[in-house]
């Protein structure tokens, strides 16, 4: 018994150390480095003009980018779970191989599409009087494809297990598209759609190589420096300022991860009474047993395709 | 079910799949959703597909003899051999260190077990850029560590470890917590001691998540750029091959990028063939 408790204890602790040396550490380190030089470093670095307009760009980018991917995301999401059609296994896989894609990649292969002088659509875009790489629409095109999967796969599997016997119900009983998604499709995504929207936001802020490559790094005037490219200029220049900058997204990052985390842990409890069908309508609930029992019978009939339903069909 | 966040890219890829096929069917197509899915697949292609594509073929568009001739660059070889081998190197500490975590975190039990569960996640939502000037802070040249690693093989190992830290965690937790604990209690009833039961009994069921969760962590290290960039100190030595192409992009020898990208977007495609591999494996085995 006591070797199991001590080989439990050796387990703790290389966990915790691992953890610890990795993460923990250097986390200390870059905000004592960040205080260290005084707040007035902290407000210079955070208040110039670079810097300020960093922010700005950082934010449209990313709230931009999250809303494309959250569009995107729940509609295909929609139809992937929801609906037959031929190759459907091909566009999920696709759909997912941005994430397995090196930054760098992303931007040379918008580059070479969206590029002004030799791009295959740049080129035309360039001589309509549309710029994309070296601008802001390029930057939002880099930071969509590396997050583009993060809402879609935080919503495909809730929606896959909810199963569609709740939206047949409600078409049954005449409800309309934009009725059945607000009042049965949306509740039962709602805690899953925001984990990847949080995800998406946090991925969006972030990216460095993609918006790099796309952007061209410019400072000064017509700037296309975000903030994390701003952190790299001024550390590979030996400027100063970096470690305030990182630390701002630090503490962004972690404010993400800590919201994240009690969301999860409250909708964990209420997600017993949202997935009652019976409460999630008032109406239902009035019904007897055997009445409910019928319309759930009839919906079989009413020509939803459940005749054609195949339990292997979503393979 | 899980107590902690779950990166997205590291969401038990098991997860999806076992779901799906409990889903009774879907529907035909209507109107509406006949658009809808056009736009989709529109929006899919300008922004993924149609650029992937264009990667590939300028990749090739020196013939076979261009793309060899850029594949068998000394340079562009050594980058390749690094980003490989320090990609495997951290996949294996990856299934190593998850596994003992997730087994920390799920079996285990002491104050700030849910703040180590918390801290997991800071390395997958934290800025590439960001964690590679934390690293250059603990182990770049004014180290307040004592330990100088810029401009070494090892710094990028750190620097991949660091970035895929969360990948075999969130793959193993899941399924150790979802584990039926009667089987282990059988076998400890019969006398196996704990080591025993681990390795015959545990470990190949966790084996499969295993294996997607260092999968995924060796596609993420493959095409890592801004963690390892700051800590790789600029020398030729530890140059990546996401580094060697963003070098080769600065010359504007979009050739050269190219090739190389296309053998990065190989690597990938076979990671993500591995891994609905490993999925199909671990769903027939039930």
């Amino acid at each position: 018994m006591g070797s199991r408790r001590s080989a439990r204890l050796v387990q703790r602790a290389i966990a915790l150390l691992y953890v610890g040396i990795l993460v923990l550490v250097p986390i200390v380190v870059v905000t004592w480095k960040t205080f260290s030089p005084g707040p007035a470093a902290f407000w210079d670095a955070i208040s110039s003009q670079q810097a300020v307009t960093a922010f700005r760009l950082t934010a449209e980018i990313a709230l931009a980018s999250v809303a494309l991917n959250t569009v995107f995301g729940v509609g295909l999401a929609l139809l992937i779970t929801r609906y037959r059609f031929p190759g459907r296994r091909l566009l999920s896989a696709l759909a997912d191989l941005p994430l397995s894609v090196s930054p760098i990649v992303v931007g040379l292969a918008l580059v070479l599409v969206y590029g002004p002088v030799d791009g295959w659509f740049g080129k035309g875009l360039h001589d309509a009087g549309i710029d994309i790489i070296f601008s802001l629409p390029g930057m939002i095109l880099a930071t969509t494809f590396v997050s583009f999967p993060l809402v879609l796969r935080e919503v495909v599997p809730v929606l896959a297990e909810e199963g569609i016997e709740q939206e047949q119900a409600a078409r049954v009983l005449g409800a309309s598209a934009l009725q059945r998604f607000l009042r049965i499709t949306l509740p039962i995504i709602r805690s899953a759609l925001l984990y990847g929207i949080v995800l998406s936001l946090a991925r969006s802020i972030g990216e460095f190589g993609a918006v790099l490559v796309v952007s061209g790094n410019v400072s000064g005037e017509n700037q296309t420096q975000t903030v994390p490219l701003l952190v790299g200029e001024r550390v590979q220049q030996l400027e100063p300022g970096s470690f305030q900058l990182a630390f701002l997204l630090i503490l962004v990052t972690v404010l993400v991860i800590v919201l994240v985390f009690l969301r999860r842990d409250r909708s964990d409890r209420a997600g017993a009474v949202l997935a009652d069908p019976v409460l999630a309508d008032p109406g239902l609930a009035d019904a007897e047993p055997g009445h409910a029992a019928t319309v759930v019978t009839a919906s079989d009939n009413v020509g939803l395709d459940d005749a054609a339903i195949d339990r292997g069909g979503l393979r | 079910m899980s107590t902690a966040v779950e990166p997205a890219s590291t969401a038990s890829p098991a997860r999806p799949r076992a779901a799906r096929t409990a889903t009774p069917g879907g529907a035909r197509l209507g109107r509406g959703s006949g658009l809808g899915l056009g736009v989709a697949v529109l929006w899919l292609s300008l922004l993924v597909l149609i650029p992937l594509a264009a990667v590939v073929t300028r990749g090739f568009s020196g013939g076979w003899s261009g793309f060899w001739d850029n594949i068998t660059d000394p340079n562009a070889l050594r980058a390749l051999r690094l980003t490989v081998v320090s990609s495997l190197l951290v996949a294996a500490i990856n299934a190593v260190m998850g596994t003992l975590l997730a087994w920390v975190l799920v079996r285990d039990s002491f104050p700030g077990r849910r703040l180590v569960d918390l801290i997991i996640d800071i390395p997958f939502a934290l800025p590439t850029i960001v964690a590679g000037l934390v690293l250059l802070a603990v182990y770049g040249t004014d180290s307040p560590v004592g330990i100088h690693l810029l401009g070494t093989e090892k710094a990028i190992v750190l620097g991949l470890l660091f970035v895929t830290l969360p990948f075999a965690v969130r793959s193993v937790q899941p399924v150790l917590m979802a584990l039926d604990r009667e089987v282990e209690q059988a076998a400890a009833c019969l006398g196996a001691p704990p080591r025993t039961i681990f390795r015959r009994v545990v470990l190949p069921l966790l084996l499969p998540a295993i294996a997607s969760g260092a999968t995924l962590a060796f596609a993420r290290a493959v095409g890592e750029y801004g963690s390892v960039l700051l800590i790789s100190g600029g020398l030729s030595r530890t140059r990546v091959s996401s580094m060697y192409a963003f070098q080769k992009i600065e010359n504007f020898d979009f050739l050269a990028v190219a090739v190389t990208a296309t053998v990065l977007l190989a690597i990938s495609l076979l990671v993500i063939l591995g891994l609905d591999l490993i999925q199909r494996a671990a769903a027939r085995r039930g």
